[in-house]
Parts: C-alpha cells; structure tokens; sequence
C-alpha cells in the first residue's frame, strides 16, 4: 500500500490580513496557511467578520493590510490545467515561472483571471452566483466559454454530465434556474463553479436557507466532489454540524479575530477558548 | 441658412466630435464617449446618425439617407431634408455618387468604395448590454477581454430554438480585439463589415457614444464551432428585379393573403430594372 503524502504544499498564504469598516467591524490580524486538498472551515456568530475575510481571500475586496499569497505548484503549468494556452499567452513563460503570486499585487486583469480559471466562489444565496435569465445549460458552460471553448456540442455534453455529478435531472438542461428549487440552485451553482475544475474554491454558506434533509444531501454530494476532484476549500459557516462534516480544520472566528484554530473533532469536542465552548456547547443537537 | 451654423452643429461641437471620431478609428471597435448634443428631433430618429453625418459633411459632399434601405421612408426623407436646409448639400439615392450615407438597419447591396464614409444610426451601442446591466462592469469587461457571456447568448439561442436565432446586431469581434454591435443590421450584412474598403462609423445619440470600423478592418461574426455562423436566404427573389442575392422584404399586398418579396435596397432594386429595360 502506498502511503499517502506526509507534507501537503501550501496553496494559500495568509499573512497578517486586516479589512476593518470600524473598530471590530470587519475582520483584524488574520495568520494561516491552507495546504493543497484541504477543507478549512471557518465558523463564528454573526458579524464576527466571516464574510469580510472570504471577500478578501477571494480577491473581492483588498485588505487595508497584509497580503494574500497564492502559490502555484511548479509541476502543473495554468496552461496544462486549464487546456487553453490562449488567455495567458504572453504571460505564461512568466508566469509558470513565478509560481507565488500576490493577490492584490498582481492587477486586476490577472486577478479577475485567476478567479475565472482557476478559482471558484460558491455564494449563499444561488441567485448571486447563477445567471437567472439563462437555462441551466448556459450558466454551467458560461466559465469554459471564456475559456474559450467553442463547440455547442461538447458544451451541452458536459452539461449534462455536470448535472448528473450534482443529482439534477440532465432532462432540464434548457431550464431556466428560477424554475428549479433552492436546493436545485444551490447544486447548479456548484456545477457551474466546479465546471473548470478549479483547484481553490470559496464558499459561503453553502447550505444556509436550504431545510435539514435537503442540505444533508447537499452536504454528502459536495464531499464526495472535494475527494473525488481534490479540491482545496475554505469554507464559511455558522454551523457547526456543516463544518464538522465537511472541514478537516476550523477556525474560530469573534469580533472579527481568530480566538481559535485547530483539527475539527478537536475544536469541536474539546473547546478551549471560552467562546468555542460558548458555540460548541449551544448547538442543540451536535 | 441665416441662424445656423453650416451643419447645424456649431464648430466647437464638431471639433469634439472629430477628435472622439480619430480616437474610434484608431481603437477599432471601441466606444468612445462624446458630448452628445440635443438636435431637433426625437432620440431613437438617428440623432447619433446625424451628429456624426454633421461633424463629417463638407459643403461639396453629396449625401445619401437610407432607412431599412429605402430611401423614401419617413426617417430617411426627414433627415434628408434636414440635411438640404441646414448644410445646403447635393444629396442623391444612388449608392455610387453618394460620399458620405447615413443609414438606418442596412448596408447597402452595391459595394462600396474607398473614400465613402457610412454612417450609421445606433440605438443601444453595449453588444453585453443584455446580460449585464452595469456601465461600470461592461466597460471593465471589454478592457480585460472578458467576452465569454455574448457566447452564452448564442448558446441560449441554440438551446431554444435549435439554431441561432439572433438574426440583427448580431455581435462581431473588430480586428480581433473588441467585441461590437454592429447596430440593428441584419446579420445578412455583417459580412459586409469584414474588409469594407468604406469608413463605417457609429453614433448613439442617446447613449452618447460612437465607434467606428476604418477600411479593410477584419470582422468577424461570433459563432460556435459546430453551428458556424450563417446569413439569412429566401426561396424568393425579388419580384421586381429578380435578384437572388439582396435581402428582401415580405410585402402584403392586399386582404386576400397575396404577398411579394422585394429588395429592401430600393437603389439597387431600380438600378437593376434600369439595366434590365
């Protein structure tokens, strides 16, 4: 049997971020490493600064400090991955070549880029992350359009096949996402943010407003894609049995500081700082 | 003329319009904002049309109107008129004498020639207009060359009606760089666009912005690579003069349920009875 990888690279660095609307509003000196294939989850009451964090990691919103440091692992060029050499194209001989790009550094071009082809950020509410006036079909091929995929067959084929991955019904593929329920939303809109196979997705309470059966399915079908594509997550979440399923490593946030950090069971089932035990302790049925 | 200025416009006006006009010919394809000014009549007539066709007339230009290609509907008569009142210009129907046409939903069938200028009336210049509403974000997107949505809408079209349904201001990408509406022209003139030894320029009055397409600029229209991109055909030709490559227009002719199919060029159409009798 092979063993499994000891050392995981560092995808994302996060080196002493601070985004403040006001005192405590917002989040404040945020320190942490995500290494590839990794879940982490964040959790916290409301306005603890959870969103603003998000934001900023995900190039949405510059920090007043600190920086956000994305590496590319040197073995797998963007051109490999994304099977387009053509948007980069000048670029990339540079590019392959610095392989730790600096979020807030690198232009808003490169930036927009890098959130297109290689990111993913999988809103709350679908309605902000899918086109509702477009079917289905269109909104899961809208990012290999600009990546520059040209052939309506092929598009529609990986479609459907996105669909099925997601439990839909391949058959709606020309529906309009209005018509479809929210869980359904909420699954088209992890179709066509996975569609590209990014290697770094955001997401944002991907189950809230969904009901308790709905949201467990949901919950089994996105961690079977973070193992079965190898996805790298940092997850927002005020709960805690979301982020226990799927989050290898929690961070608690409060005030918009980080008061704890650690393995999920361990956070979850042996909270040190009082405010985790304060969370831990007032979910109902944990 | 006592009262106007040759042109109507006044000369600093036109001298903006001119140096937004050099900036859209230098960036093919690109949007150029201009201070668009009121003129006496109604936005949605061609008051972009008419300011551009002002700022360009010189008093020894001829002129020719055309509306949806003819040259004696309302909107075409009008600005013609408007045209001999203010600048006192030679004006004309024949495609081949004119130097500068202002046009209304057609390019004209005949060829047109190095050092012609067409102009043309633009009503809604943003071709990602109708899948995203902000300014902001539209201008962003074509400086990043983002334009993977206009093949959304093409997509959308093909999963609706099986073809792509879009038959006017079909989107064109300009010398490889800027994504254009190329106004509401029937996608039966967009091959047109491609390699025109003609200046084309663009004005919306109400948007305030111009654009432009300098001669022998490559066009392209966007299509996918499995449902290329196709011009419309008739079974008909027309009734008049028996072309089988104009674009033609359905014409009831009475209650009975009796049609003809008809050049919407009417130039062409009547120089082509010309030749033939």
């Amino acid at each position: 049997m092979k063993k499994p990888a000891q050392e995981y690279p560092v995808l994302l660095d996060v080196q002493d971020i601070t985004r403040l609307y006001g005192p405590a509003k917002g989040c404040e000196a945020i320190d942490f490493r995500l290494h590839a294939g990794e879940v982490l989850g964040i959790v916290g009451e409301s306005g603890s600064g959870k969103s603003t964090l998000l934001r900023v990691l995900a190039g949405l919103e510059a920090p007043d400090a600190g920086r956000v440091i994305y590496r590319r692992s040197s073995n797998e060029p963007e051109a490999a991955r994304t099977g387009t050499g053509k948007h980069e194209s000048g670029g990339d001989q540079k590019e392959n070549a610095e392989a730790a790009l600096d979020l807030y550094a690198i232009g808003e071009a490169r930036r927009r880029a890098l959130l297109r082809l290689e990111w993913g950020l999988v809103h709350q509410n679908p309605r902000d992350g899918l086109r509702m006036g477009v079917s289905a079909g269109a909104n899961i091929g809208e990012r290999l359009m600009a990546q520059g995929q040209r052939h309506y067959g092929q598009l529609r084929a990986t479609g459907q096949a996105w669909m099925r991955q997601v439990e839909l019904d391949p058959g709606r593929i020309d529906d309009a996402p209005r018509t479809f329920s929210g869980g359904m939303q909420q699954r088209l809109q992890i179709a066509r943010t996975l569609v590209t196979r990014p290697r770094l997705v955001f997401m944002d309470e991907p189950t809230g407003g969904l009901d308790v059966s709905v949201q467990a399915r949901l919950l089994d079908m996105l961690r079977t894609l973070v193992r079965q594509l190898g996805l790298s997550v940092v997850l927002v979440t005020h709960d805690l049995a979301v982020a226990r399923l799927l989050a290898h490593r929690l961070m608690v946030m409060r005030h918009g500081q980080v008061v704890e950090t650690g393995l999920t069971d361990q956070i979850l089932d042996d909270p040190q700082h009082e405010y985790t035990q304060l969370l831990v302790s007032s979910v109902l049925t944990p | 003329m006592d009262g106007y200025n040759f042109a109507y416009l006044d000369e600093q006006t036109k001298r903006m319009i001119h140096r937004a006009l050099l900036k859209a010919v230098a960036i093919p394809g690109y949007q150029v904002p201009f201070g668009g000014r009121e003129m006496p009549m109604p936005y949605g007539w061609g008051t972009g049309g008419v300011q551009l066709t002002a700022s360009i007339l010189g008093a020894d230009d001829i002129l020719k109107v055309i509306d949806q290609g003819a040259d004696d509907t309302t909107n075409a008569v009008s600005i013609r008129h408007f045209f001999q009142r203010v600048a006192g210009v030679e004006t004309t129907t024949a495609t081949t004498a004119a130097d500068v046409i202002q046009t209304r939903h057609r390019i004209p069938e005949t060829p047109l020639r190095a050092g012609q200028i067409l102009v043309f009336q633009v009503p809604i210049p943003e071709p990602l207009r109708f899948i995203e509403p902000s300014e902001q974000e539209t201008r962003l997107m074509h400086a990043l060359e983002e334009y993977g949505v206009m093949h959304v809408k093409l997509y959308e079209d093909i999963a609706r009606y099986g073809h792509i349904a879009t038959t006017y201001a079909y989107p064109v990408k300009v010398d490889g760089r800027y994504v254009m509406d190329p106004s509401p022209i029937p996608k039966f003139d967009n091959p047109k666009l491609d390699g025109n030894p003609a200046l084309m320029l663009f004005g919306a009055g109400r948007e305030k912005r111009l654009y432009a397409i300098p001669p022998y600029t490559p066009v392209e229209s966007l299509d996918f690579e499995d449902h290329p991109f196709e011009i419309q055909r008739w079974e008909h030709s027309c009734a008049l003069c028996g072309s089988d490559r104009s674009y033609l227009d359905e014409v009831i002719t009475d209650d009975k349920g009796g049609r003809m199919f008809v050049c919407s060029d009417t130039d062409y159409c009547q120089t082509r009875r010309g030749d033939v009798a």
